[in-house]
């Protein structure tokens, strides 16, 4: 990769050093601050004790934890500086998937789009294809037809109900219960069964586009719903004697990372970490999009902050996910599963057999793709980890001039400092894990 | 408390001349959604003015460059500039959300950090920074946080090339 142009103007006027942790002398205060987020003022008491708290350079250490470190989930990096094994401070350096998603998606066509996004979170691809899907329409401004409303639905709360259990596994992984995380991949794999069956693969599904989603429901879908829904209240009242009711299991994760409400609002986060303080949003009921208003389903909130209870909200939302699927079972409503509008929609095949029409439109709009008016819209999505949004800015053509997605786990990341501030390294792992941060996400 | 509704995208009418305000700041409607148009010296102030409002949490910043794209539809009074930046806040009581753009000229790519208003702008400005190359005056630690540190130039701007890898089929000379 090459750069083709100087050095920009503002080089001088900020600092491009290197992404470490400033020396301890500078900080104390200024950084409890910045992880407790500025906005939430210190007291002068609070000032003053941060002030001592603070250490001379040869007592602490700092160590790399990361980029390779199997608790990290990926390529996560963390600084921490350590007082024997208390953590100080921590800083997460990411950027080691970085791979240009966003300038990717600046040179495919809108129905190319979904085949890049897709890949970013890539435990729940199919609710990136949402956000940009729900957003491309919004431009496009086209509604798309009932039935692929709720075949969205449905599959995004079967990729919630797997994404879940695959926390479940990486989260037991960490904290040392392997059977756990035997057991949640287990379950995954009857999840990723059921979207192989409709979509062909079991990730990077490239199943909801603009307009629709790609294909019907394959005949006996409804016996792979069922056998599901029969197969998991079981196994997770096995996880719940497993774990919930195990002193060890408890001990490790209760009281352990807490977070405020306040805290997680001026970081900006979201999704059951913000759901784990108590606070009572969900997007899917507070600013309801597809058919969620149509939905009856419970918002699990905890009340601690703690990784206990971003453990046991998950394992709770599995159930509340497996309430929509049942409903979506029910009221599945006949028709397309995607919108009759020439502009969108290639047309079906045996049509391009008899008409010379309909095999250049089919021509077209793969290779041009279809145009979309100038403009720019955003639109969220609760996802397994929080508001997932896409923000896309429109010139008339059929690529998007530019296109951004809100990772909640970018975000969610940043309280990481907060959260370790004064725990043990052996909570750090615990810590990480109950963020459950999916690094393609993050680093797009 | 004025109406903020982002539900409601009535108000659409082109027989309206005064231009929209709301907070003292131009207002238009994308889709429904309500936009903002602060300049670079109403920016920081309307930030305080709306986390007063209930805009408790900033849900997404990032930027555009408009290098090839200036004639976008922006409201009377607001000059075209080739960045911008986008923010986005939300209103959990009235269930309602704002977009601001901020026009930031090529010259002089600086805008005040949203940091000390909303911690949760940290690495959101960081990203901006890093791909864009706008500054954000008083950002506790404006370093790259996607690219390696040493990188040179900004990837998402418009006249920064994309990277190619040159594909040599056998018995073929590279086309590039």
């Amino acid at each position: 990769m090459t750069a083709t142009h100087e050095l920009p103007t503002n080089v001088n006027q900020t600092s491009e050093g290197a992404q470490e942790l400033t020396s301890a002398g500078v900080v104390a205060a200024g950084e409890r601050l910045r992880e407790l987020g500025a906005v939430l003022r210190l007291s002068e008491n609070d000032a003053l004790l941060a002030e001592r708290e603070q250490v001379s350079d040869d007592e602490t250490m700092i160590i790399n934890m990361g980029p390779q470190h199997p608790s990290t989930h990926g390529v996560l990096r963390l600084m921490l500086e350590l007082q024997g094994e208390t953590v100080l401070r921590c800083k997460p350096i990411i950027g080691y998937l970085h791979t240009g998603m966003e300038r990717t998606g600046e040179e495919l066509t809108y129905l190319q789009g979904p085949t890049n996004v897709t890949r970013m979170d890539y435990a729940a691809p199919l609710f990136t294809e949402l956000a940009f899907s729900l957003t491309v329409e919004k431009l496009l401004d086209i509604e798309v037809p009932e039935r692929a409303i709720w075949i969205r639905m449905l599959m995004t709360e079967m990729n919630r109900i797997s994404s879940h259990l695959l926390f479940m596994a990486t989260n037991g992984m960490d904290l040392g219960a392997v059977s756990m995380m035997l057991y949640g991949w287990r379950e995954r794999e009857e999840a990723l069964r059921f979207l192989q069956e409709v979509t062909g693969l079991r990730m990077n599904h490239n199943y909801i586009r603009p307009g629709g989603v790609a294909a019907d429901l394959p005949d006996g879908w409804r016996d792979g719903v069922l056998r599901l829904l029969d197969m998991l209240p079981p196994r997770l009242a096995e996880y719940d004697t497993l774990m919930n009711q195990q002193p060890i299991w408890r001990e490790r994760l209760q009281g352990v990372g807490a977070i405020t409400a306040e805290e997680c609002l001026a970081l900006g986060v979201t999704g059951p970490m913000l759901r784990s303080t108590g606070y009572d949003w969900d997007l899917r009921r507070d600013m309801p999009y597809l058919a969620f208003d149509q939905i009856e389903f419970d918002v699990v909130v905890g009340s601690f902050g703690d990784c206990f209870d971003r453990y046991a909200i998950r394992l709770a939302e599995i159930h509340e996910s497996m309430k929509i699927v049942r409903q979506c079972l029910e009221n599945m409503p006949k028709g397309d599963y995607r919108i009759q509008d020439k502009k969108v929609t290639p047309p079906p095949r045996a049509r391009i057999d008899e008409s010379m029409e309909a095999l250049i439109h089919h021509f077209k709009i793969f290779t041009e793709g279809f145009k979309v008016p100038e403009g720019e819209a955003y639109v969220a999505i609760e996802s397994p980890r929080g508001e997932l949004g896409c923000y896309i800015v429109s010139d008339g053509s059929s690529k998007p001039y530019r296109m951004h997605v809100r990772a909640p786990s970018f975000v969610n990341l940043q309280s990481l400092p907060h959260l370790m501030h004064g725990s043990l390294v052996a909570d750090a792992v615990a810590i990480i894990s109950s963020v459950d941060p999916i690094l393609g996400e993050v680093d797009r | 408390m004025t109406d903020v509704d982002a539900q409601d995208g009535e108000a659409d009418t082109p027989t309206e001349i005064a231009p929209e305000t709301l907070f003292g700041t131009l207002l238009t409607r994308s889709h429904g959604q309500l936009v903002l148009h602060p300049t670079r010296e109403e920016y920081a102030g309307l930030l305080a003015t709306l986390q007063a409002d209930g805009y408790h949490s900033i849900i997404d910043l990032c930027g555009v460059d408009y290098l090839t794209n200036f004639s976008r539809e922006l409201p009377p009074g607001i000059t075209p500039e080739r960045f911008e930046v986008v923010v986005n806040l939300i209103n959990h009581r009235e269930h309602s959300r704002l977009r601001l753009r901020v026009q930031i000229p090529e010259s002089d790519p600086v805008l005040p950090t949203a940091f000390g208003l909303y911690a949760g702008s940290e690495a959101m400005e960081r990203e901006t920074f890093d791909m864009f190359g706008i500054a954000f005056e008083g950002h506790p630690d404006l370093t790259r946080i996607l690219m390696p540190e040493d990188w040179i130039g900004h990837p998402l701007r418009k006249d920064y090339d994309i990277g190619r890898i040159p594909v040599q089929f056998k018995g073929a000379p590279a086309n590039r």
